[in-house]
């Protein structure tokens, strides 16, 4: 039984990957035509207005622009499938390369958004269920309202502001201090760098850049985590099976944890997951701010040079990531609720 | 028919009568009112959002200008109030062109089923996994950036949902008895579609509609924070922060005051969204 039923979740994990590769061949194609049938001029964009009309022709047919356009897709998928996203006509580097080198960056700041939106939404969502309107829930609420619709660039300014240029509590815009060291670059993520490189300064340090634009980036996040939590706790804490636990004489917090945490975690996942998505987001305006070399800033300055192959390359890279993350919480919905089968 | 009709209108009614009932959604209603009234009313009485005045550049709020001045000596009030036009006019404009295109999209997939429902769908999934704000940057710097620009690209990445949400109502509505009734009746599909699925579809697609003249708002205000939407010296909210970003410290007003109004508007459309979701549909709470 458990066999089969493992077999028929593996079937379905390979479904879901088959809908992945074709989703994202979509998204290829989507993001080509929407990039192509507009009035622009990558060449001009990259060499400038003073160039001349032969150096736009000798860029357009170096970099294949010149061909006709069903041409240019299938030159690049052909690529792709090889596993090469083509070269950037502002950086004239691969993609690839560009991307590995400003992914890590962005990665960095997403997983500690994350912690500190779990952090924050999570114990804020349940003191809210838990005391229902009550001060601790209208407070809760306030913060969950204001934070899902503050600009995450103001907030970015005005924390700058506070706390590293009024305060000097925390350092300013950059991965680490302009005279540390960056340790040798094995992973990209300068924190796990640096402990590799057995440098606990650069660590601290590192650590300490990442907590304002972190922290400033997880608002968001943890305002719906904050709302999720709330919702999904009170829908939970009515139902009978709790009243049930109590009458037994259960304790308190092992009826929160045991009971209605884990019947509420099925909402919470799927924020969390879809938070994923809205995180790349802030990440182009709050990298902006922090100066940070992630995935944001170099798609905005791809954009801005409509170097198209490299704005291909990142949608092609966040649609990958979205895709991937959904899977993994579609999955784990099985670990959490043993209701949810896919078999 | 008249009986129907009758309902219809008494259950508007007690809709809104329920919605005014509901503190957060009044709290969202008189916001939205005051900032649809200083839209409306403050520009003609107020000067030149666009007018420079180097003499009073970064005034602090006074009786001559209540909000204060920016770096180049313009009205701050005025310059909100005349962003406003902009920003609630592009959420309004944002909202209703994705609603048309998700309401097609959707009820054509509700309805026709099978191969066009899966077409649709994996359209709506590729669409759903685009990373939004990348591919409005592209399009508004190939278009050029302009506000118009930002409201295409915005749509284009806010859509999906209302096909989602359509498709997921039409599913679910289209056995039962009153569709089949309407169907027995010799009622022919577009008219299903539009005389009986469409109007029972109404609360669901009301709620998101809410939440979504706000999202569009902050994302189109997020693009002309990094330049991509309208451009200086249009008073567009996220533009003036951008500009005065710099003067955080000398003159927190000139920024701060863009950025509540975006984030006065968003909470707005938020509570409203609330409080409707509360009335139409109490489990989704």
């Amino acid at each position: 039984m458990v066999e089969g039923g493992g077999q028929l979740l593996l079937i379905y994990i390979l479904r879901r990957l088959a809908l992945m590769v074709f989703v994202l061949w979509g998204v290829t194609l989507a993001a080509f035509v929407i990039s192509h049938v507009v009035p622009a001029d990558p060449a001009a964009a990259a060499l400038g207005n003073n160039a001349r009309e032969e150096q736009l022709q000798d860029f357009r047919v170096k970099n294949g622009l010149d061909k006709p356009q069903v041409v240019q897709y299938a030159v690049y998928m052909g690529k792709l499938f090889h596993g090469d996203l083509g070269v950037s006509l502002r950086t004239q580097a691969p993609i690839a390369a560009d991307l590995r080198q400003f992914f890590p960056a962005t990665l960095e700041l997403t997983l500690v958004a994350v912690v500190f939106a779990v952090l924050i939404g999570l114990p804020l969502g349940l003191i809210a269920a838990l005391r229902h309107n009550r001060a601790p829930d209208l407070l809760a609420r306030i913060f969950a309202l204001v934070g899902g619709a503050t600009p995450v660039y103001w907030l970015a300014i005005l924390a700058l502001n506070v706390f590293h240029e009024r305060l000097g509590w925390l350092p300013g815009p950059g991965r680490i201090d302009a005279y540390s060291l960056a340790p040798p670059v094995r992973t990209g993520l300068v924190t796990v760098d640096a402990l590799l490189a057995h440098d606990p300064e650069v660590f601290v340090d590192a650590l300490r850049h990442l907590v304002l634009p972190g922290l400033v980036l997880g608002a968001f996040s943890a305002a719906l985590l904050t709302r999720m939590t709330r919702s999904a706790m009170l829908e939970v804490l009515g139902q009978d099976y709790i009243r049930t636990a109590r009458a037994k004489g259960l304790p308190g917090g092992r009826v929160v944890w045991k009971h209605a945490l884990r019947n509420a975690s099925l909402p919470i996942l799927t924020v969390l997951g879809s938070l994923f998505g809205s995180l790349l987001t802030g990440a182009v305006l709050t990298e902006t701010i922090f100066s940070w070399p992630g995935i944001g800033g170099y798609a905005t300055s791809s954009a801005v040079s409509l170097d198209f192959p490299a704005v291909m390359g990142v949608t092609l890279v966040a649609g990958l990531a979205y895709s991937l993350v959904n899977l993994l919480v579609d999955l784990l919905y099985v670990g959490f609720d043993p209701r949810v089968s896919y078999a | 028919m008249l009986a129907s009709a009758r309902t219809l209108f008494t259950d508007r009614r007690s809709t809104l009568r329920r919605l005014l009932r509901n503190p957060g959604a009044v709290v969202g209603l008189v916001l939205l009112s005051l900032l649809l009234l200083a839209a409306l009313l403050l520009p003609p009485l107020l000067g030149s959002p666009l007018e420079q005045n180097l003499g009073v550049r970064l005034s602090p709020p006074s009786a001559a200008h209540l909000l204060g001045t920016d770096q180049l000596g313009r009205d701050v009030l005025s310059r909100v109030a005349n962003g406003a036009r902009l920003s609630l006019g592009l959420g309004f404009t944002v909202m209703l062109t994705s609603l048309v295109i998700g309401l097609v999209v959707g009820l054509l997939a509700g309805l026709l089923g099978g191969w066009w429902d899966e077409a649709l769908m994996r359209l709506t999934d590729i669409f759903l996994a685009f990373p939004g704000l990348i591919l409005a940057m592209a399009i508004s710097a190939a278009l050029g950036p302009s506000l118009l620009n930002v409201m295409i690209a915005v749509a284009l990445v806010s859509w999906p949902t209302y096909a989602r949400l359509i498709r997921a109502q039409v599913l679910s509505l289209r056995e039962r008895e009153f569709i089949d009734a309407a169907r027995a009746l010799g009622a022919a599909q577009g008219r299903v579609a539009l005389r009986h699925l469409l109007p029972n579809s109404v609360a669901p697609l009301l709620v998101q509609a809410s939440f979504d003249v706000g999202s569009a708002i902050l994302t189109a205000a997020g693009l002309g924070f990094i330049g991509f939407g309208a451009q200086p010296p249009t008073p567009e909210w996220g533009a003036m922060v951008s500009e005065t970003r710099n003067y955080i410290s000398q003159a927190p007003w000139a920024s701060s005051t863009p950025a509540l109004a975006i984030l006065a508007t968003v909470l707005a459309f938020n509570l409203i969204g609330d409080g409707l979701r509360d009335v139409l549909d109490p489990r989704g709470r």
